[in-house]
């Protein structure tokens, strides 16, 4: 039977073909979509992770309380110490401190009068000593537009468009106006390196980059930071690890220390949760929109070809075929183009998926005027999920279509089918 | 009940509702057919053959009296116990052929035993046997738009013999046909009724049929009107 029935798939194209060919193209959306939004959601993460928030972050209490004014009268201190536990409890991760500031950056003519001056937020890094990675993690080099990579104490980066409005260039020299630690003005002389864009709108606004040695003389924060980022040497976020680690962390500190320090994983942190939370979602997402819009249209079809085919089933009733028996076949018939169309649109998913994994496509003319830190360009990410998820909604859809379309044959009696027939 | 009797009929009535009335297609029959019998039913449009043989094929049920087919009552089947008696006892043939037309002769014949799960060897000897019955061997992968109304006829008759059911039922089986065909598929049909012993049923007013019929019953809206014998009947070659 099973045979007789595909063998009239085979040679009725209308009864198979727009069926495969609609499951094909959705299993292919599906699946490239997936493996779309894994790539994407993915490097939004990564990207925040690198620039923001770490894999893992460490702050004073108080500090993460009111992390968004950059309190750094709450910040780290001991930080040497601190890094090196670190280091030696969680060695799977890299671990780099910085100093977030705001402040006002203020340019000088010939004379020394203010010629020009913005305010900015500004990142202490470290940029100088051998081991630092964070020069690799933040893609600086890369990035730069004029001028050239801090190589000595005393020098910055600012951003390109920043540097641009207050007229400053490379080799000049302007004063950063910030604040300490303990609440008094300060004053700091820098040299301008060269000058950067991110290529996302969030850092180029108007960020000025120093040396976290720099950062500290200036804002008189001996031994201290904001911030230490705790990144995986894989580069890739590990939720549930993150999590073990910072609550292994935390367990070992004083609750009522105002000043001690707790750890954050990247989905403790503002905005980020829920971001990942959808990436993991999300392919549920996908698919069930997928299902339900393959399936309304696969039910029409089926509705289509089952007025076609009132004849065939007319006679096979007469046969002594029973309506449950035929409506079993029509099930299994859609099993089969429900499989069919599947491998199709997998594999069709999949190359497309794949031409997009690596380079991408450039984007970043969209994503101008964005607050958050996005990607520059679409790139996919093929993961072992997206060989097998295309046939959820692929098998799903033609089965509950078929179902559905089938259930007004299923309804009718015989012998109304049988007079339809003859009609 | 007779026990040689193949079919029978006892007051039966068929009405189906129009609008808030009810049109009577059949009222009160009473018909007894015998194992063997090649009889017609014979009777202007509307006068009710199509309805009777579909109550007497389970594809219909009476809405009063009784209509016994092969021992069984039709009005008191289930859906599977009716499905059950076509499968197994009962051939149907159409005015419009009705086969499947995306499949080969082969697989149109074949179906009926797929439904019987008749294992794949003794398939293809039935079906063969049947093919050869009315001389359709040279088309057996052929797909039915490509063969003449006449030969689609054969083909729904071997399909219809194919499992030797006890009874089988033809409704105008050559309204399409010309007189050459209609001649050479009844010959068929008087051939097989005398080597298989199969009954069988027609619905016509053709005269090509009436005159292979060895037994006549005649409606007349809805009601027996005659029913007869022919005296001196002769096998046609
Ligand atoms: N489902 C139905 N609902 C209402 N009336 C019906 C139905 N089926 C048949 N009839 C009516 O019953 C009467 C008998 O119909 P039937 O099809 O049995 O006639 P027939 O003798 O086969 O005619 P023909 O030679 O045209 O095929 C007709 O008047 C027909 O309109
Ligand atoms: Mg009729």
């Amino acid at each position: 039977m099973i045979r007789f029935l595909i063998k009239g798939l085979y040679y009725d194209k209308s009864r198979s073909r727009l069926p495969i060919i609609v499951v094909a193209i959705g299993v292919m959306l599906a699946v490239f979509l997936n493996a779309y939004i894994t790539g994407f959601m993915g490097e939004t993460v990564e990207l925040n992770a690198r620039f923001a928030n770490g894999h893992v972050k460490v702050m004073t209490k108080a500090y993460a309380e009111n992390e968004s004014q950059l309190p750094n009268d709450l910040a780290l201190t001991e930080v040497t110490a601190l890094k090196k536990e670190l280091s030696e409890r969680f060695p799977e991760l890299d671990w780099a401190a910085r100093i977030q500031f705001g402040g006002l950056v203020d340019v000088p003519d010939e004379n020394g009068e203010t010629l020009s001056q913005g305010p900015t937020t500004g990142m202490g890094i470290d940029l100088l000593s051998s081991e630092s990675m964070e020069i690799e993690r933040l893609n600086i080099r890369e990035s730069i537009v004029r001028g050239r990579m801090v190589q000595q104490p005393g020098e910055a980066l600012l951003a390109e468009e920043f540097s641009r409005k207050l007229g400053v260039n490379p080799g000049d020299e302007f004063t950063l106006i910030s604040t300490t630690m303990h609440g008094s003005m300060s004053l700091y002389n820098f040299k301008l390196a060269g000058t950067l864009s991110f290529g996302n709108e969030a850092m180029d606004r108007g960020s000025i980059i120093v040396d976290i040695e720099d950062a500290r003389t200036a804002l008189d924060m001996d031994d201290a930071a904001g911030i230490l980022l705790g990144i995986f040497d894989t580069g890739f976020y590990d939720d549930e690890r993150a999590l073990e680690i910072a609550y292994t962390f935390n367990a070992g500190m004083d609750d009522e220390d105002e000043y001690a320090p707790v750890m954050k994983s990247l989905t403790q942190q503002s905005g980020m949760g829920q971001l990942v939370e959808v990436t993991e979602k999300w392919s549920v997402y996908i698919i069930a929109i997928f299902i339900v819009a393959m399936a309304l249209v696969l039910w029409n079809a089926g509705l289509l070809g089952g007025l076609r085919r009132y004849g065939e089933f007319g006679v096979r009733l007469a046969m002594g075929e029973e309506k449950d028996h035929l409506y079993r076949t029509l099930i299994y018939e859609s099993v089969f183009i429900g499989l069919t169309g599947s491998i199709i649109g997998t594999a069709l998913g999949l190359f497309a998926a794949s031409l997009l994994q690596g380079d991408g496509i450039d984007i970043t003319g969209m994503m101008e005027g964005s607050a958050m830190l996005y990607p520059s360009a679409i790139r996919t990410r093929i993961t072992p999920t997206d060989y097998y998820i295309g046939f959820i909604p692929g098998l799903l859809s033609t089965i509950v279509g078929t179902m559905l379309a089938g259930l007004g044959i299923y309804k009718r009696k015989t012998s109304q089918l049988f007079k339809e027939l003859e009609a | 009940m007779d026990n040689n009797a193949i079919i029978q009929i006892r007051e039966l009535t068929k009405s189906f509702p129009m609008g808030k009335s009810k049109f009577t297609a059949l009222s009160n029959i009473n018909l007894s057919l015998e194992k063997g019998e090649f009889t017609g039913l014979i009777g202007p449009s509307g006068s009710g053959k199509t309805t009777l043989l579909n109550i007497v094929g389970s594809l219909d049920t009476p809405t009063s009296g009784e209509a016994w087919v092969l021992n069984q009552s039709i009005g008191s089947l289930s859906a599977k116990e009716a499905a059950r008696l076509r499968k197994e006892k009962l051939g149907f043939i159409f005015q419009s052929y009705n086969l499947l037309a995306v499949h080969t002769v082969f697989e149109n014949v074949e179906f009926p035993l797929l439904l019987l799960k008749i294992d794949a060897a003794e398939r293809k000897k039935m079906v063969m046997d049947a093919l050869e019955w009315v001389g359709l061997t040279d088309k057996v992968k052929s797909k039915p738009p490509q063969l003449s109304g006449g030969e689609c006829q054969r083909v729904a008759i071997a399909r219809a013999m194919v499992k030797r059911p006890s009874l089988v039922l033809a409704d105008e089986p050559t309204a399409n046909l010309d007189a050459a065909n209609s001649h050479h598929i009844l010959q068929t049909m008087v051939k097989l009724n005398e080597e298989l012993k199969t009954t069988f049923l027609f619905a016509t007013h053709d005269d090509k049929v009436i005159g292979y019929l060895r037994r006549k019953i005649y409606l007349l809206d809805g009601k027996v009107a005659n029913d007869e014998w022919v005296k001196d009947y002769h096998t046609v070659k």
